[in-house]
């Protein structure tokens, strides 16, 4: 997994509540075996009229926003299914860091595990900055997990929180089945407990 | 004493593998169900790694998403679709997999076949990448949906790291009157809490109107928790459970079974439990429900009409329902028992069990599908296929008009070849009512089955009280 420091970008300000994951990708696209290649189909019932041209009002499909990296967006993003399609289409058209005030709890999840920073803030920070993302070109948002601050283009700065272990996982790429692979002598004592105590629970050898 | 604990608490406690002191904990997996659409690139990582299954034996797979409904036989035409099933079959094949073929009368919906199949057991923890595994704790399991990298770290080690939710209750007392159903109230509740009501939590569903509930019944309210945000879904193990449970294939037989009955009836909540958040509504008053608009939460008893923007305060929540009416092309106002629908669907893991099958031939017994409507029973496995045939159910469908299909998700979310046209709407009792969802410009109504069989006979939205 790719680590993630800092990132100086342009955001998209996507103006909608419960954008779901059915949204994010829809599910003709979740027919691939790769991770890779779904960023032409991000949002693609937004982006793209049904004669496959852009809608020109869609936020991705504007100057600046085209190579936006940060997307800032209404509340309960990511609602719906468990689809990892999701956090990999956003990653795969570049955009590393969402900003919104609340997530799905799975997508949310999905995130951490792709090298992409979810960050909730209030719904008053997340309208200022969505005022701040509107404003053209803007290309110096700029998102420190360290010091877990967004700096918006008006020098404002917005602290954010983030579990630690999540923090430490994303800030140093690391791969957490690797880390659970660590505890296999743990997870076997678990497993003799489980057959002991719950025998039933067991199947198999 | 020990503080008294919840029926989650019990589960979690009884799963800590590791508590990682950073707000994390290492749970054990009991029982992994894997489908085609979120596994390859989990099984593909195992590969690049060079690692194993940990517990092949209590993982089990099957493929629903990408299926047919109709002519097997012929295999799946579509390239994109058969890719995916096929790496499928090659996955549980170089890993050693459990695995139910197409041609497998126990082949199905993962989160019919689970409970089906006893593979779902009470007290067990469960996982699925698929958010409606919350199903599963209908049968008093821990039951969540995860993506990907979380398949392949279930796989890989059998456990999963993860951050310990908050406890909900949402109690619902009183009996339902005629023609009110499990899927009434789940979606009553959604309309309450929205479809953020329960982010973080897993819910705990109680009182007499959910105890009084069948095991279908109870799968479709938990189904539907994950609509509400919540983690998973959980029902307390009692008499109705065991009994649904006993004799399953894969439940434990004779001695063993007797000793986990001796410890599921350990696991409902302890009086004096204490919930992060509590809930409650009445089921005596609750009157047959659909949705208008493109979110679950958007539901409303069928008498009444559809909202008009110029109410709601919030303009955020203003916008987003301005842009659903569009999309549903429905006028402020109108009475939903006006809307008219082109097609019905029948069947996905809310309500595609054998209950839900008697429902719906209830209403289409000495009935016909009405004029120009297409409509389509989609069973939620083989073997719920199988039952409704020894029952004449089919019969009673064909005769009335319905087409009567093979097991598999369906136009619950169109992978397959069944999908809705550009504007088509449909009266379905599928779970999601999002833009696109049973295909692009299509429009969902969601509902139950008694009332998606009305609507198939009368050709618009109907109260089903009305037929009964
Ligand atoms: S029936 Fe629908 S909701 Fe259920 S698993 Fe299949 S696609 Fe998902």
């Amino acid at each position: 997994m790719d680590k993630f420091t800092t990132l100086t970008g342009v955001a998209a300000p996507l103006r909608m509540i419960n954008i779901d994951t059915d949204r994010i990708i829809p599910k003709q696209f979740l027919k691939t075996i790769k991770r890779t290649g779904l960023g032409e189909f991000l949002f693609n019932d937004l982006r793209y009229n049904p004669d496959g041209s852009e809608v020109d009002e869609f936020v991705l499909n504007r100057p600046p926003y085209r190579h936006a990296q940060i997307v800032i967006a209404g509340r309960n993003f990511g609602c719906g299914s468990s689809r990892e399609h999701a956090p990999w289409a956003l990653l795969d058209f570049g955009i590393t860091c969402i900003i919104a005030p609340s997530f799905a709890d799975i997508f949310y999840n999905n995130c951490f595990k792709n090298g992409l920073l979810p960050i909730s803030l209030s719904e008053e920070q997340v309208h200022k900055l969505l005022d701040a993302a509107d404003a053209g070109s803007n290309e110096n948002f700029t998102i420190d997990l360290n010091a877990q601050r967004v700096t918006d283009p008006n020098g404002e700065i917005f602290e954010f929180k983030i579990d630690p272990f999540r923090k430490h996982c994303l800030f140093n790429g690391l791969d957490d089945i690797g880390l659970t692979l660590g505890k296999a002598a743990i997870i076997e004592a678990f497993e003799q407990k489980r057959s002991v105590q719950n025998p039933w629970l067991k199947l198999g050898p | 004493m020990n503080a008294p604990r919840t029926l989650f608490d019990k589960i979690w406690d009884d799963h800590v593998v590791h508590d990682q002191n950073d707000g994390t904990c290492l749970i054990y997996i009991d029982r992994h169900l894997v489908h085609e659409v979120t596994s390859p690139q989990a099984f593909e990582g195992l590969r690049l790694s060079g690692r194993e299954v940990h517990r092949p034996e209590e993982t089990l797979a099957v493929a629903d998403h990408n299926v047919p409904t109709s002519n097997r036989a012929a295999g799946i035409i579509e390239e994109t679709s058969r890719v995916q099933v096929e790496t499928l079959e090659r996955n549980v094949t170089e890993f050693g997999v459990p695995y139910l073929p197409l041609d497998d009368l126990r082949q199905g919906i993962v989160h019919i076949i689970g409970p089906e199949l006893g593979f779902t057991l009470p007290g067990a923890t469960i996982v699925c990448g698929d958010s409606h595994t919350s199903t599963h704790g209908a049968c008093g399991a821990l039951a969540f949906g995860i993506g990907t990298s979380e398949v392949e770290h279930v796989l890989a080690t059998q456990t999963l790291i993860q951050k310990r939710p908050q406890n909900m209750r949402i109690t619902v007392d009183g009996e339902c009157r005629p023609g009110v159903t499990a899927k009434d109230i789940i979606l009553s509740i959604i309309a309450q809490i929205g479809t953020a009501g329960a982010t973080g939590h897993v819910i705990e569903y109680a009182g007499s109107a959910i105890t009084s509930l069948s095991m279908e019944g109870r799968m479709t309210v938990c189904n539907m928790s994950i609509e509400a945000g919540a983690r998973a879904g959980l029902i307390a193990p009692d008499a109705v459970t065991f009994e649904y449970l006993e004799g399953r294939q894969m439940v434990p037989k004779g001695g063993a079974w007797e000793q986990a009955l001796a410890n599921w009836r350990t696991l409902p909540s302890d009086e004096g439990a204490v919930y992060d958040r509590e809930v409650s509504l009445s089921a005596s008053e609750l009157v047959p429900h659909v949705t208008w608009g493109t979110s679950p939460q958007d539901a409303l008893p069928v008498t009444s009409e559809v909202p008009d923007p110029a109410g709601e305060v919030d303009v955020e929540r203003r916008a987003s329902i301005e842009r659903s009416l569009a999309y549903m092309d429905l006028a402020p106002g109108t009475p939903l028992v006006k809307v008219p629908i082109d097609r019905v669907f029948i069947g996905s893991c809310t309500n595609g069990r054998i209950e839900d099958l008697r429902e719906v031939a209830a209403v289409a017994l000495g009935r016909r599908v009405a004029q120009g409507v297409g409509a389509m029973i989609v069973p939620g496995s083989g073997l719920v296929k199988e039952e409704a045939e020894e029952e004449g159910l089919d019969k009673i469908f064909i005769e009335a008009g319905f087409e009567w299909r093979e097991p598999g998700c369906s136009m619950c979310l169109a992978m397959n070849a069944d999908r809705l046209e550009p504007g088509e709407r449909c009266a379905s009792t599928s779970n999601r009512n999002f833009e696109g969802r049973q295909g692009r410009g299509g429009r969902t109504h969601l509902m139950s089955p008694a009332m998606a069989a009305a609507a198939a006979v009368t050709g618009h939205i109907t109260d089903v009280r009305a037929l009964l």
